[in-house]
């Protein structure tokens, strides 16, 4: 075993890394390092996601009771509509790509920076504008159009500030297409010699999946949200019948990139997950290949899946059929990667540490949520549960279940990689167990109350008090979700300003970028790597034997020692 | 507060078949997740580092098991998939004989218009036993029309018409609710569906005409009034004419249009041939209509086509409403008014 990388003197003069070379504000806000630029899209989402957040437990607080408790229609409709928007727009779609992925695509393929390192600060300042556009929005009186924006409600009838959060999604778009170009670019010219497609990480591959949707989906979403700003500004009829427009093409439209977005958000969090199996089960990911090339099937097939959405909205017949059996064969490349993930941990030799934790939490979560897709794409089961709480449950289960479990597995896991410190492994393994228990409290309920008929952004059921029940469990279900998601901020912060010291590689995995230090320094490698082996070699076998041999006071020879810590 | 209740009342002829596969979807979801979770579980802690198990003939890839693990969920979200949309064929496919209600969506209400005359607000009384088609439109945003324990859901939107069919199973007082959120007020625009024993339903719609009595008008009356009040005879005559085509058995026939194509004439292409006639003219004809678009409320289109579909029809179904013509041009006062607004609220 590596047993140098942990035994680093702490007393060693501080090495110079991206995060200390310099503190001006400047070299922070100029900085064409993509660390430093995932780190300000780290702070900056996790921004948002606490005003996300805060919205979410509003909501929750106002359906604890039929007829709300603290806040008028209007105000709760602005509630979901800010917490949709953010959520969605400033926090899922960037969470990965924007910081992991920005983080690690060099360092796994051995690169010093990515391929455009100015248009990567760019992006960050772009999604930076779309935040402040739907700041002021929030500011000036809110927007109550839900994040779908559908139109004519969007276009003419919402007295709300639809111009500035149609801006801020916009804008938020457009740093997703260059970070997307900026990944493309570089998996394609940028990976160290001998750094072959198949030999990539799938880590990689995901994020390659991803930038294809982001940039052949964003400009389709950009155009539909200008055209609901031209007539609602310019009141040309595009999508209102009344201007002799045609409500449901906005739809059509906007299905096409949101589909496929959640794509975008879910393929990264599948790259993370690929990695973690790997590493804590010792193992080679089984059936590299279908992993890899089933992230590709889902960029393609999930392009052709938008009319789902529609099956009640007036589309024909035989247009649902359609898009109901392409829905129905999208799943199966979800399925291959759930089952070869299950399939790696086979003889393995399993750490159960903390991003270990949540990749287990997320396979539980995800199925649930790949599964429930089923009841939706089947269209006789979608008409009843359409708009109501089982797809609010659904999604959640996909994206939050999904997106969130890889995205805070992946930054537990690349943590000592990204700030050179380790954390509190029990409090790790405590907020995994928590987000994993308290979002099936807040989220089981809803299914039922959905197929019950609970319609979703409904902020008063006196018509139905019969459901308070569900909604009750699901409140309480939250605060338990609630405090699994603060934890992380605190101990994180705790170990990034006085966490052990981690050393290169305290997991003892595989790629690029452990074999360099931690943090990294700003050109990343001192010399360029050579890349001689496939990803994942690891020997879960020979590991086992070697402990054994080595050290039969069970003392885990792979765990962080956290010294003079 | 003090029961859980797990699934939804059962009150059309589609809940049952409905929840039939909602069940063995349930099951699916429930096997499939047990059984990887159960692996999942297992693996983790069978194999746990430290564990002296058998690890020796691990396999970094295995086709036929792959192969395995592709085909088999393809095929089972096959059945799925093919057991839908035979139900969902059922679910749109009206029966010829079924009664037709008109429904208008507006914020936030809805209005429901039986063709006798008869008109509600947030209520749909419907006879037990016996299909019933609505006709819906909107004359604002999006709405979508659902009854939770019938099962059924279609959203209603401006501009073109909908239809949504069911047969009540089970007499009682259901949800009707919006489930496509359309504003401020989206979580109260409903009220109640009431299945009632056919006596019972033809002694409300009786009474309610009762109540009624001045204003109770055939949506084929008042649509005739309509017709009249507009002078739509002056060029639509009994035979084509110069002026315009005969609209005397229109509904149902293809029609030729100028542009080259054609269309069969139905609800949403008389619509808009009432409302803006020179979107598709009819071969032969140029665009000498004037547009009744603003002019004509949803309520009143919806009128004048039931009288058109009259028009060429030797013997007019009997109504049971009494032949009673009140001035043209009066409306319900207890009814709000739905005339469409110009300018968006």
């Amino acid at each position: 075993m590596k047993e140098e990388t942990n035994s680093m003197p702490a007393h060693d003069a501080p090495q110079v890394n991206y995060l200390n070379w310099s503190h001006t504000v400047k070299s922070w806000l100029l900085t064409g390092d993509h660390k430093r630029i995932a780190m300000l899209y780290l702070i900056s989402v996790s921004a948002f996601f606490l005003v996300g957040s805060a919205a979410a437990g509003l909501i929750r607080l106002e359906l604890t009771s039929p007829r709300g408790v603290l806040l008028e229609n209007e105000t709760y409709n602005k509630i979901f509509t800010m917490h949709g928007v953010v959520m969605v727009f400033f926090f899922l779609i960037p969470a990965i790509p924007a910081i992991l992925g920005n983080f690690l695509v060099p360092l796994m393929i051995g690169a010093r920076d990515l391929a455009f390192p100015r248009l990567n600060l760019l992006s960050w300042y772009v999604y930076m504008a779309g935040g402040v556009c739907a700041v002021i929005a929030m500011m000036t009186g809110g927007v109550d159009t839900g994040w779908t924006f559908y139109t004519p409600y969007s276009s003419m009838y919402s007295k709300s500030q639809v111009v500035w959060a149609i801006c801020g999604a916009f804008f938020a778009g457009f740093s997703s297409i260059f970070t997307g170009i900026n990944f493309i670019v570089t998996i394609h010219k940028m990976r160290a010699p001998g750094l072959t497609w198949f030999r990539l990480p799938l880590f990689v591959w995901a994020q390659y999946a991803t930038s294809v949707i982001m940039i052949l989906g964003t400009p389709v979403i950009a155009i539909t949200l200008l055209l609901v700003v031209v007539e609602r500004t310019l009141h040309i009829g595009i999508f209102d019948p009344k201007l002799g427009g045609d409500p449901v093409l906005f739809q059509h439209l906007f299905w096409f990139y949101s589909h496929p977005a959640v794509y975008i958000m879910i393929l990264p969090s599948m790259g993370v997950i690929s990695e973690l199996m790997a590493c804590f089960s010792r193992k080679r990911v089984f059936g590299y290949s279908f992993v890899a090339f089933s992230s590709l099937a889902i960029a393609a097939l999930g392009f052709l899946v938008w009319g789902h959405h529609m099956f009640v909205s007036s589309q024909s017949m035989y247009q649902g059929m359609v898009f109901s059996i392409i829905s129905t064969v999208v799943a199966v490349p979800s399925a291959i990667k759930v089952f070869n993930w299950t399939a790696t941990m086979y003889k393995g030799s399993i750490r159960l540490e903390t991003p270990m934790y949540y990749a287990l939490g997320f396979l539980g979560l995800f199925l649930i949520g790949g599964l429930t897709g089923l009841y939706l794409s089947s269209m006789a089961t979608d008409i009843h549960l359409h708009d109501t709480y089982f797809v609010v449950a659904h999604f959640h289960y996909v994206m939050v279940g999904g997106t969130i479990m890889g995205y805070l597995g992946g930054l537990h896991f690349w943590w000592p990689k990204m700030t050179g410190r380790l954390y509190s492994e029990f409090w790790g393994r405590l907020s995994a167990i928590l987000v994993f228990l308290g979002f099936n409290a807040t989220f089981m309920p809803q299914f039922v109350v959905g197929y019950l008929g609970m319609p979703r952004r409904y902020h008063y059921y006196y018509l139905m008090p019969e459901f308070q029940i569900w909604h009750v469990l699901s409140s309480f279900g939250s605060i338990l979700l609630a405090v699994g998601f603060m934890l992380p901020a605190f101990y994180l912060t705790w170990s990034y300003l006085k966490g052990p010291k981690a050393g290169p590689n305290p997991w003892n995995a595989t790629g690029l970028e452990w074999t360099t230090q931690s943090p990294p320094m700003s050109h990343n490698f001192d010399e360029p790597p050579i890349v001689t082996e496939e990803a994942y070699a690891y020997d879960a076998e020979a590991e086992e034997a070697e402990d054994i041999e080595e050290a039969p006071a069970a003392k885990p020879a792979h765990a962080p020692k956290p010294a003079g810590g | 507060m003090g029961n859980f209740p797990l699934m939804p009342e059962q009150a059309s002829t589609f809940a049952g078949p409905y929840d039939v596969l909602f069940l063995v979807t349930t099951i699916l979801t429930v096997v499939f997740t047990g059984l990887v979770s159960a692996l999942v579980v297992f693996f983790a802690l069978r194999y746990r580092k430290g564990n002296k198990v058998n690890r020796k003939g691990a396999h970094d890839e295995h086709l036929p098991l792959e192969l395995t693990w592709t085909i088999l969920p393809l095929i089972l979200g096959l059945v799925i998939f093919f057991w839908a949309a035979a139900l969902f064929t059922h679910m749109r496919s009206a029966p010829k004989d079924a009664m037709e209600i008109y429904v208008i969506g507006k914020q936030w209400m809805w209005h429901i218009q039986h063709p006798d005359g008869v008109r509600e607000n947030n209520e749909l009384h419907v006879p037990l036993g016996k299909p019933v088609k609505l006709i819906m439109i909107s004359q604002d945003v999006l709405h979508s029309f659902f009854i939770p324990q019938f099962r059924v859901k279609q959203d209603v939107i401006p501009g073109r018409y909908t239809t949504l069919w069911f047969e009540p199973s089970k007499v009682g007082r259901y949800n009707l609710l919006c489930a496509e959120y359309c504003g401020t007020q989206h979580s109260e625009m409903g009220g109640f569906v009431e299945v009632m024993e056919q006596a019972e339903y033809q002694k409300w719609l009786a009474s309610k005409g009762a109540r009624n009595f001045d204003q109770k008008l055939t949506m084929e009356k008042a649509g005739e009034a309509i017709y009249k009040q507009y002078n739509c005879a002056g060029c639509h005559e009994a035979n084509d004419s110069i002026r315009g085509p005969s609209l005397a058995g229109l509904f149902g026939k293809v029609v030729a249009l100028e542009k080259g194509d054609s269309v069969t004439a139905d609800n949403s292409y008389v619509r808009e041939a009432i409302l803006s006639p020179n979107d598709r003219l009819t071969k032969g004809y140029i665009a000498s209509m004037p547009t009744y678009k603003g002019q004509i409320t949803e309520e009143q289109t919806l009128q004048l086509m039931a009288h058109i579909k009259t028009l060429g029809v030797a013997q007019p179904k009997p109504t049971m409403a009494p032949a009673v013509s009140p001035p043209a041009g009066s409306t319900d006062p207890s009814v709000p008014d739905v005339r469409p607004t110009g300018t968006p609220e």
